[in-house]
């Protein structure tokens, strides 16, 4: 039902609020985010694992600074620009200073799936820096599968205000990510 | 909490307004920009000969000058805000720099050598060192605040980006007020307050602006 492989489309219709756009979107992305962060990483003979943290880091960073893409340009070099400027950021806090090689990055869209997604273990510890209340809300929103008007019910709030300590939540995960000296 | 999970809880988060960052910025500029307005009525105000001056090319080519650089050094500051660069923005400010050293040619063919030092001296210039990057000071935090919703690709360039649209505001402000018109001042005394405030921009951008 989507034209899945134009990632500009996907984007547009995400922003004018079309969930199931978004989420398709976000699943292409991650599934070329992991190629991109295992080569980088086994290239500076790190351990691939690791990457899945790469994967959501620049997730995150893609979600909270969408509004910087430019409608009337193409998708994918702003993708690419997010993902060099998260790979380098990423390999730097761990003391590497390499170059990201570009070509690394140019095989964009992956079209069949890329490996199987692992759960991240740093992500698990980040959730413990976030408050309580967001802390619930995020879990039950990611972990749960609960939708953000549900999660107001449990809890007693209005779903305005879930959408808006979800969002806090993700913004507090972005910075913590940056922090991490591993 | 897995990948497909992080997807779950980004896809809950939709924007609460549909705005811009581009649409940002401008209210951002806007709010520092009446600040500053502000800021100029209580401790500057315009020059007591304002309506004669207007009527001198000297005068009118400042105001104009400033306008021009600011309007640029939006575009500017925009297009570093985004993780794809273009640099072509920041060459457009060479219009403006061109334009004054044009000014300045002219300054220096029409009056005697004698009053060049003069000119270039002014009356004013510690005023305009100080009042300047006092003027740029709410337009630049306002648009640092924005900015920090920005991706750029280089957060110290981006900071330079904003320090330069703070100074020509400021700049445009303070021009109201500066009795100095000869491009001479202009060029020495108005750059050295934009490098002041560009410097702190630089600074303030490599910290506020990583992502």
């Amino acid at each position: 039902m989507y034209p899945s492989h134009d990632l500009s489309v996907l984007m547009r219709l995400s922003r004018g609020g079309d969930e199931g756009a978004y989420r398709l979107l976000l699943g292409h992305v991650a599934s070329w985010l992991r190629g991109v962060a295992q080569r980088g990483l086994a290239r500076v003979g790190l351990n691939a694992e690791d990457g899945e943290d790469i994967v959501q880091e620049t997730l995150l960073a893609m979600h909270l600074k969408r509004d910087t893409w430019d409608e009337t340009q193409p998708l994918e070099p702003w993708l690419r620009a997010i993902a060099h400027h998260k790979m380098v950021d990423h390999l730097r806090r761990r003391g590497f200073r390499v170059m990201v090689d570009i070509d690394d990055l140019a095989d964009l869209p992956a079209p069949s799936p890329g490996p199987e997604a692992g759960a991240s273990v740093d992500t698990r510890k980040m959730l413990s820096c976030l408050p309580a209340r967001q802390r619930q809300i995020v879990e039950a929103i990611s972990i749960e599968g609960y939708s953000a008007r549900d999660v107001g019910e449990r809890l007693g709030m209005s779903e305005g205000s879930v959408r808006v300590a979800l969002h806090r939540a993700l913004k507090i995960l972005a910075t913590a990510y940056r922090r991490e000296q591993p | 909490m897995k990948t497909d999970q992080l997807i779950s809880a980004l896809v809950a988060d939709r924007p609460a307004d549909g705005y811009t960052l581009d649409r940002r910025l401008r209210l951002a500029l806007l709010a520092g920009g009446l600040i500053s307005l502000g800021l100029f009525w209580i401790f500057l105000r315009p020059r007591p000969d304002l309506v004669p001056a207007l009527a001198t090319w000297r005068f009118d080519f400042k105001i104009l000058l400033m306008m021009l650089t600011a309007v640029l050094a939006f575009g500017f500051c925009r297009a570093m805000a985004r993780p794809i660069a273009s640099p072509h923005h920041a060459r457009r400010l060479l219009l403006p720099a061109a334009a004054l050293l044009a000014a300045i040619a002219v300054e220096l063919l029409t009056i005697p050598s004698a009053l060049w030092a003069t000119r270039l001296v002014g009356s004013n210039s510690l005023v305009c060192l100080s009042a300047i990057p006092f003027l740029s000071l709410a337009p630049l935090t306002a648009v640092l605040a924005i900015l920090r919703r920005g991706a750029p690709r280089s957060p110290a360039l981006c900071g330079v980006a904003a320090g330069a649209l703070a100074a020509a505001c400021g700049a445009t402000l303070y021009a109201f007020h500066c009795f100095d018109d000869s491009p001479l001042f202009v060029l020495t005394w108005y750059g050295l307050a934009a490098a002041i405030v560009i410097s702190i921009g630089a600074i303030a951008g490599h910290r506020l602006l990583r992502w």
